[in-house]
């Protein structure tokens, strides 16, 4: 073997060029939007100088004031609570579509399971604004969908309906984008449960419904977080669903960070808005794991 | 097969139409005879004869293509070094800096270049923008190249040096081939990342440093044309192939992800 010395080059060689690049164009850019979010805004948008009083004799010019607007105006408050609905009822959905699937594929024989988690997986490798554009086809007003799904309606008498630029097109999207990160962990986990157990469950005289809700569903929990937390944070932040599908309905917390540092280029405000996504982004991942680690003795 | 099993079929082929329609749906339209995406009016390639010769289209390709290559290449290089550190030797800091970006909201990455570069007095534009895609690949292609590192026989390596190999002989003329197609799966999947990003580089990008997921974005924003449909279904078929490719020669990379 190499002397440790030798052996340490080695490792600031090969392991320090990654490092400084990651250093310099991840933790830096973030850790400068922390001091951003206590910074105030500049005359003419981004940020006022760091030294107030000019000349380099200033003192240091740090404020909570954006984070004071932000508590104080119930309007964000709101937005936050909206997005994390749209969030929570986008996981819902993505649990109750995903579920079967994952079962499906779990109980296939073992040479046509890859096969069937790569269908689950390719849609999502095709671009991502194509996969929301495309229900922005099937829910606009022209669509066949659409003008089919209202003469159906007006056969018994309702108004038509318009579905772009809802909260339910921003759902549809959410869901659809995140769909195979619910599967994928449900999967990895019904895969590993032993099918002896449901021969138990059933020669004891549990039915269908009985073995699926006291044998597979509380043993797939883990796998069940697993899949929530990567459905729910991805969903929490983005902007770009709401902003082709949502119309000014469908506004999520995304939209609203965009427009800061690009209409309105309040950036401290901005930085501010991102700060506490990302905390409660971070907080549900850490409750997830403590969840899931919980549920698994 | 009992009436349960059935009913799972049901659902989860409910499930594998939901996932399809929508792009089937697009690619469908692409061939339509009309410019509204509605009624199937017949057969027609023009949607595609007109998206080359919209100049903006073309731009955006070269400058996706420019920006893919370019951003693949250099994360390739740094995601190779950092996935064998991680695997070779006790790194505390590194492992979550390549994580870190794959995990946190893109959104926040996204704002947090902007502000860095705006700072630093860096122009927006194609620099900026592969300078952050570089920083979202290495963690990919990091992951990719220590998972190929897990399978591979460590005896090889020592005999090698035992044998008289210096350290980097012994990576490039052992290591390096055998890892090799764990190298190229990652690159393949930075470059499907970098010329698929939409959400850093709307952040990072400039005057005249449109990318098609930029322009397909503004398309879609102000005037939808069937030539979307054509375009994405171009870039549907590209993404296929280099998936294709990519789990050929790594199999089970992108079960690794």
């Amino acid at each position: 073997m190499t002397t440790t010395k030798s052996q340490r080059l080695h490792k600031w060689l090969i392991g320090g060029p990654p490092l400084v690049y990651l250093v310099v164009f991840f933790a830096i850019p973030v850790l400068i939007m922390v001091l951003a979010s206590f910074r105030n805004p500049g005359e003419f948008g981004g940020l006022a100088p760091l030294f107030a009083g000019g000349d380099g004799g200033g003192q240091l010019d740090l404020t909570t004031e954006s984070y004071a607007r932000f508590f104080s105006d119930f309007l964000y408050t709101e937005l936050f609570l909206k997005s994390f609905a749209y969030a929570a009822i986008t996981t819902a959905v993505c649990l109750v579509i995903a579920y079967p699937l994952a079962m499906l594929i779990a109980r296939s024989p073992k040479k046509h399971r890859d096969l069937l988690v790569l269908l689950v997986i390719l849609p999502f490798w095709s671009n991502f604004l194509i996969r929301v554009y495309a229900w922005m086809i099937i829910l606009g007003s022209q669509s066949v969908f659409v003008t089919a799904l209202n003469k159906v309606l007006g056969l018994f008498g309702f108004a038509p309906v318009s579905l772009l630029y809802t909260s339910f097109a921003v759902i549809v999207g959410l869901v659809y984008v995140h769909l195979p990160f619910m599967v994928l962990p449900l999967y990895a986990n019904l895969e590993k449960h032993d099918p002896a157990l449901l021969d138990a469950a059933q020669d004891l005289g549990a039915n269908a419904w009985r073995r699926f809700w006291r044998v597979t569903f509380p043993l797939s929990l883990p796998g069940v977080y697993a899949g929530a937390a990567l459905v729910f944070i991805p969903a929490l932040g983005i902007f770009a669903i709401p902003d082709i599908l949502g119309g000014t309905e469908g506004i999520m917390i995304g939209n609203v960070i965009k427009q800061q540092f690009l209409d309105a280029r309040d950036w401290p405000f901005g930085s501010v808005l991102s700060m506490v996504l990302t905390v409660m982004a971070v907080g549900i991942a850490g409750l997830a794991a403590w969840v899931a680690r919980g549920s698994r003795t | 097969m009992n009436r349960r099993s059935r009913g799972l079929w049901a659902a989860a082929m409910f499930a594998y139409a939901f996932l399809y329609a929508p792009l089937v749906i697009v690619v469908a339209y692409s061939f339509n005879d009309s410019r509204l995406n509605a009624e199937w009016m017949g057969f027609t390639l023009s949607w595609y004869g007109k998206l080359f010769h919209n100049e903006k289209m073309l731009i955006a390709a070269r400058n996706s293509l420019l920006i893919g290559l370019t951003a693949s290449a250099v994360s390739t290089v740094f995601g190779t070094m950092a996935g064998y550190a991680m695997y070779r030797f006790r790194m505390r800091l590194l492992p979550l800096l390549v994580l870190a970006p794959i995990a946190i909201p893109e959104i926040l990455m996204g704002v947090s270049l902007l502000i860095f570069f705006v700072l630093l007095n860096i122009s927006l534009g194609m620099v900026s923008i592969i300078l952050s895609h570089v920083a979202f690949c290495i963690g990919f292609v990091a992951i990719v190249v220590r998972s190929r590192l897990a399978g591979m026989d460590e005896g090889l390596t020592e005999a090698a040096r035992d044998l008289g190999a210096t350290p980097w002989q012994a990576f490039r003329l052992v290591t390096l081939p055998l890892i090799m197609p764990g190298v190229i799966a990652g690159a393949l999947m930075a470059f499907t990342l970098s010329i698929d990003d939409f959400v850093i580089t709307f952040f990072t990008a400039g005057v005249g440093s449109t990318t098609l997921p930029l322009q397909i974005y503004t398309m879609v924003k102000i005037a939808v044309t069937p030539e979307i449909n054509a375009v994405s279904t171009l870039l549907m078929m590209l993404t296929l192939a280099l998936i294709l490719i990519a789990s050929k020669l790594s199999p089970g990379s992108l079960r690794a992800e």
